[in-house]
């Protein structure tokens, strides 16, 4: 009873925060200060993590530049404040950050009763299995009894719950707080099955003793689409943050990449001459608050999207994760971006 | 008549012979130390073998195996994880630490600007070391340096913005600088803070001692871990917007208080301890409570409680590391962040990086205790057991 109380209360002030800064004008404030502020994870591999000059590189912390991009034409006018899974949304609320770009998955408690707003889908992401192969396990219904390792605090343990039950099957949870000890823990033996979003299963087998000696199951057993946050109630700034996503998209489903972008503004394409703001009277960028030319700077900074895609976490990077669902929608995925018109 | 040296007179001295080796030598030393009876024999014998069991192990992974130097995780994981090493390899990856050894002493301090924080730590040892050798002199020039001075110097060479120098911001700093600026804020503000709570606590001064007893009580009873997060979580949803107050000024402020009053209580301990003749003994020479306290009881009280307070210091120059749950990154917070780089991620990496911290650590209160070892013995007056 008590602990409801205290969720009440947490949410009234946070609603009641939410309304408050639901007038702010997020776009000024941020030309104002001359930097965009974004939240990101306290450390993610391919995601969010420094380099070895301490830079943070990765797919969350490209999206940041990408928004510095259109909105300062330079991608390097970022702070950014590492945020824990608790932290992370009164981060936002509170205005501490301008943007969550911080692999949270879109809910729709999330998006209601916590006052934020989500939109594009940069990762779709799920729950998934890694086993022994020596196991012989080949479905996770075959899985009654087994001892699973996973994250506690985490929607990860709760779907895992949710499937066993739902498929009357035993399990007993092996839970700890930090994820490199649930990976050792896995790695030791001490458990059979390791449990966590597909993403996190690649940068698993990056520390793994002999990763070949383990399969991922083929099910999926949660939808986990990962993408940007931002307050309830700027709708401008909602649109732009949307409208970075799609653009990297967009480029990617015209083939514009870093390298040629110079080039397609001279593309007899009229849909790219559009997309590029290089068509007479454009209105492209000024209507969202932003220069003609904001496509072209995000893409100048970051690449389109399969680019930002592979140098983190894709071909490119050692983690190697396959585009699968992240494809774009007419090569077999569901990276779908609304027109430019 | 004098005898001439009759032949049962020995005419030289005695060459000396080595002492029968049940009292002297390697060999006396390990009889009564290590194989005086029975069951010492086992103990030691299992002891050895368990030495012999494990050293070579752990010195083959820390020394012999290692991966000394190279630029990404190749060189820290085996043919079958993607590396060049063999199959079945396992060592310490020092590369890693090597790799991100800048990073874990500064954080994310912008490179060029790393000479600043140089700066400060050459400036801190030159003022400490002579402060902690009794036999230097101007102790009290020297505290005033390194508890007045030193602070503003440091504050405006590492945040800059001034003079030229280009400003800083906090979330930048990291690893060993933000745990030594912990560290020495939380120190020298608990303990003149400790000490005055501790005297508060004893007060006859009915509301100075409530103050100071609700205040050590209230703050002993929270867990650091809650002080840091409703600071980080909770502060700025109460602040107008927009409005916030550095992450490391709000852990600084907490840990400070924090230590304040685990400090008080260790030194009313010491304080109980002054016999009550003392504090009689200096009001019959007519000296005030000020001069009392000063002159007569905490030099005793303090002495007394250094193992106690050396504890105190140890364990809050520890706790500093729970700063990372608010998003920054002490030493041990930038070093797990790290294994996140999809660059180095390997089976040993984590491991590695652990050892290394943990070394770094321990080096910092083997030091402490050390130093309150030497001070127990300097300040010596007749309580040794």
């Amino acid at each position: 009873m008590a602990k409801k109380i205290v969720t009440a209360l947490v949410g009234a002030t946070l609603l009641g925060l939410g309304a408050q800064g639901a007038s702010a004008a997020t776009l000024a404030d941020v030309k104002a200060k001359g930097f965009l502020q974004c939240g990101v994870n306290t450390g993610l591999t391919g995601f969010a993590s420094p380099d070895s000059a301490g830079n943070w590189t990765g797919f969350d912390v490209d999206f940041c530049k990408a928004v510095a991009a259109a909105v300062f034409g330079d991608a390097t006018k970022v702070k950014y404040t590492p945020l824990s899974a608790k932290e992370r949304f009164p981060a936002v609320q509170s205005g501490e950050v301008d943007v969550l770009s911080r692999n949270t998955t879109w809910t729709i408690n999330r998006d209601t009763a916590l006052g934020l707003n989500f939109r594009p889908v940069t990762y779709y992401d799920g729950q998934g299995f890694m086993v022994r192969k020596s196991l012989n396990v080949k479905s996770a219904l075959e899985l009654s009894g087994a001892a699973v390792c996973v994250q506690t605090g985490t929607t990860t343990e709760l779907n895992l719950a949710d499937y066993f039950k739902t498929n009357n099957l035993q399990y007993n949870p092996v839970v700890f707080e930090k994820l490199e000890e649930v990976n050792s823990a896995y790695d030791a033996g001490r458990c059979d099955v390791y449990t966590t979003d597909q993403s996190g299963l690649y940068s698993l087998r990056l520390t793994l003793a002999a990763p070949d000696d383990h399969e991922v199951l083929p099910e999926i057993i949660s939808k986990e689409p990962l993408g940007p946050a931002v307050r309830q109630g700027d709708d401008q700034w909602f649109d732009i943050i949307s409208w970075v996503h799609y653009a990297l998209v967009n480029a990617e489903d015209f083939g514009i990449t870093q390298a040629n972008v110079e080039e397609m503004k001279k593309s007899a394409n009229p849909d790219i001459q559009r997309f590029l703001g290089v068509e007479a009277d454009s209105k492209i960028g000024t209507d969202l608050g932003l220069t003609n030319d904001w496509a072209v700077n995000i893409i100048k900074a970051v690449g389109n999207y399969g680019e930002v895609f592979d140098r983190n976490i894709g071909a490119g990077s050692p983690l190697k994760i396959e585009r699968g669902l992240n494809a774009l929608w007419n090569k077999g995925g569901l990276q779908y971006a609304p027109p430019v018109r | 008549m004098v005898t001439q040296n009759p032949s049962f007179v020995r005419r030289d001295i005695l060459p000396p012979i080595a002492p029968p080796t049940k009292t002297g030598g390697v060999v006396h030393w390990l009889r009564t130390n290590l194989f005086a009876t029975p069951k010492d024999t086992v103990l030691s014998l299992l002891a050895l073998a368990l030495l012999v069991w494990v050293l070579p192990h752990a010195a083959n992974w820390l020394f012999v195996n290692a991966s000394w130097s190279g630029t990404d995780r190749s060189v820290c994981s085996t043919v079958a994880q993607g590396g060049i090493k063999p199959d079945g390899w396992s060592g310490a990856c020092w590369a890693f630490v090597a790799d991100k050894f800048p990073q874990f002493m500064f954080g994310r301090y912008p490179v060029e600007e790393r000479w600043r924080p140089m700066l400060v730590a050459v400036l801190f040892i030159a003022l400490l070391i002579p402060i902690l050798m009794p036999s230097v002199k101007h102790k009290a020039v020297n505290a005033v340096l390194l508890f007045g001075a030193l602070p503003v110097v440091a504050f405006v060479l590492l945040l800059g913005g001034v003079f030229g120098l280009p400003y800083v911001e906090t979330p930048l700093w990291g690893g060993l600088l933000v745990t030594l600026i912990l560290s020495f804020v939380g120190i020298s503000v608990s303990l003149p803070l400790g000490i005055m709570l501790a005297l508060g606590r004893r007060s006859t001064l009915p509301v100075i001692r409530l103050l100071s007893t609700i205040f050590i009580e209230v703050v002993r009873g929270i867990p650091l871990i809650t002080v840091l997060f409703m600071a980080s979580v909770m502060l700025p949803l109460f602040l107008p917007q927009g409005m916030t107050v550095d992450k490391l000024l709000r852990a600084l402020i907490g840990v400070s208080l924090f230590a304040s009053a685990y400090m008080a209580e260790v030194i009313r301990g010491g304080l109980q301890a002054i016999p009550k003749g003392q504090y009689e003994g200096a009001d019959s020479l007519g000296l005030g409570y000020w001069q009392k306290t000063g002159l007569i009881i905490l030099p005793q009280a303090l002495k007394l409680v250094i193992p106690g307070i050396v504890n105190t210091f140890i364990g809050l120059f520890k706790d500093t590391s729970l700063v990372s749950i608010i998003g920054m990154f002490d030493l041990l917070g930038i070093v797990r962040l790290n294994f996140s780089d999809s660059a180095w991620a390997s089976p040993v990496t984590p491991m590695s990086g652990l050892v290394f911290a943990g070394f770094v650590f321990w080096i910092f209160c083997f030091g402490m205790s050390r130093y309150s070892g030497f001070m127990e013995r300097v300040l010596d007056r007749g309580h040794k057991r």
